[in-house]
């Protein structure tokens, strides 16, 4: 009989989604339990730390790490967990890509804290009391980890082996990558896995029509709905998403996920990261995009429109501005 | 010793990089600050090739095209005048000052004004001072 895997799940600066995500996999979490033990997952059991200490290092077969990393305490853990595992999986966009904790990089700790602690509407704090990182009571000394002045991403702080995009990765994909792990079939070290090889674009629902369509306005998806009306030239298929108006930055992500937010008549906000060799997604989407708008030769007109677009890093890089070219803002 | 900016320049071949060649032959004199890169196309300049720039060290960039109408490729620099708006909106949101970036039209036959905007924008990026984006990203605080 064979060994069952030690399997850990663990989460830095994360909302937790992707832990419960793992879960998405259904009734193939019968065949997880078959083939793994799970020695790890704060998020469910209850593992305490000493208890990875005490563990043998390599012990865990393989760590899927979620969650970016925003404090000391998270990058202590992933240098131990690191230790402790042979396969380290950085699991969802917060750990490959900084995720949407990593928009945070747009500002600094200094007004991060006075926003989080003092400025939100419902807070009542006169006495500006912060957190410390040292504090002490009669009873000795309290420690709180030290917050980074920004949020990085897993492999920034620990060797990866393999990288899972996605928020969070999707049942399909996350059983893929469990069933390759358990079967010995992995690629390459250092490989995206749980992903297609193309963008979006090639698993989406919509068509888009051929030449000459430009934006002459952006949508909100929030304030209109997309025309969903069947088109025959299209293959009987709606008219793509952007070129109706609609940010949609498919077509500079990769593709995996089974365009499961374009099957929900919603565009893409672009959680599966960059396409395959595409260095920085944001940008690439940027310029897909407004390569689109329909200047008519006027830069003052392709200037009017692309202002409607109001928060570019936001949109283009919702998922993963610790993983762009520039990595953070300078203030 | 004062501080020379480094700007990278990417200039379209049938404009823009002509016309700086034209400063040239005619033995205008002016900044020497501008690293030119030849495209065939503004419309060629992808966002992320400013971005690089910033992150590799550049103090500023200008790109260089044909008059709108005057392309080519007939509406290539209609992407260019698209893809930059939004470029730079998202430079002001990732804290580089605007005068670092700058988008100009310039054609064959204006080799004065390529003086005139790099000496220009050589004067302004001084101002600035060094970007040194490697310093901002140098996840110091990870070192501890």
């Amino acid at each position: 009989m064979t060994e069952k895997l030690k399997l850990g799940v663990y989460w830095g600066a994360s909302c937790g989604g992707c832990d419960i995500s793992t879960l998405e996999i259904a009734e193939n979490i019968l065949k997880v339990i078959e083939v793994a033990d799970i020695v790890l997952w704060p998020c469910v059991v209850d593992f305490k730390y000493e208890d990875v200490r005490n563990y043998p290092d390599g012990y865990m077969d393989v760590c899927l790490w979620n969650g970016g990393v925003r404090n000391s305490e998270t990058r202590e853990i992933a240098e131990l967990i690191r230790k402790k595992s042979k396969v380290l999986v950085a699991y969802g966009a917060c750990s490959a890509f900084g995720g949407i904790p990593s928009l945070a990089n747009l500002y600094t700790k200094e007004s991060i804290f006075e926003r989080a602690y003092k400025t939100t509407e419902s807070t009542d704090n006169p006495k500006e009391i912060y957190p410390q990182t040292t504090y002490t009571v009669p009873e000795g000394d309290l420690h709180l980890p030290e917050f980074y002045g920004s949020v990085y991403r897993l492999r920034d702080v620990v060797d990866v082996d393999y990288t899972m995009p996605g928020c969070p990765p999707t049942g399909k994909q996350t059983w893929n990558v469990i069933e390759a792990i358990a079967t010995g079939k992995l690629p390459p070290k250092g490989s995206v896995v749980g992903v297609g090889d193309k963008t979006v674009c090639d698993e989406c629902p919509f068509e888009k029509k051929t030449e000459g369509v430009r934006i002459e306005r952006f949508k909100r998806p929030h304030l209109e709905k997309p025309d969903l009306t069947p088109i025959a030239e299209l293959n009987n298929k709606p008219q793509c998403l952007l070129e109706q108006g609609f940010v949609c930055v498919g077509s500079a992500t990769r593709s995996g996920c089974e365009a499961q937010c374009l099957n929900a008549n919603m565009p893409c906000r672009g959680c599966y990261g960059p396409a395959k060799d595409v260095d920085d997604q944001g940008s690439k989407a940027a310029a897909a995009i407004g390569s689109l708008i329909d200047t008519k030769g006027d830069p003052k007109r392709g200037e009017e429109i692309a202002a409607q677009i109001v928060d570019p890093v936001g949109t283009f890089y919702r998922f993963g501005v610790a993983n762009s070219l520039l990595r953070r803002a300078k203030i | 010793m004062p501080f020379e900016p480094k700007i990278l320049g990417i200039f379209c071949n049938w404009c823009s990089y002509t016309g700086a060649d034209l400063a040239g032959t005619a033995r205008i004199k002016y900044a020497p600050n501008v690293r030119i890169v030849r495209v065939m196309c503004s419309g060629r300049v992808d966002n992320s090739f400013v971005l690089k720039a910033f992150q590799e060290g550049a103090d500023g960039v200008l790109v260089a095209g044909c008059h709108p109408g005057d392309c080519h490729y007939i509406e290539g620099n209609f992407k260019t005048m698209g893809r930059v708006p939004i470029l730079k909106e998202m430079l002001r949101q990732f804290g580089i000052e605007p005068q670092r970036f700058r988008l100009e039209w310039i054609s064959a036959s204006e080799g004065d004004r390529v003086a005139e905007v790099v000496n220009q924008m050589t004067e302004q990026v001084r101002k600035l001072g060094p970007l040194k984006w490697k310093e901002v990203t140098n996840t110091k605080d990870l070192k501890t």
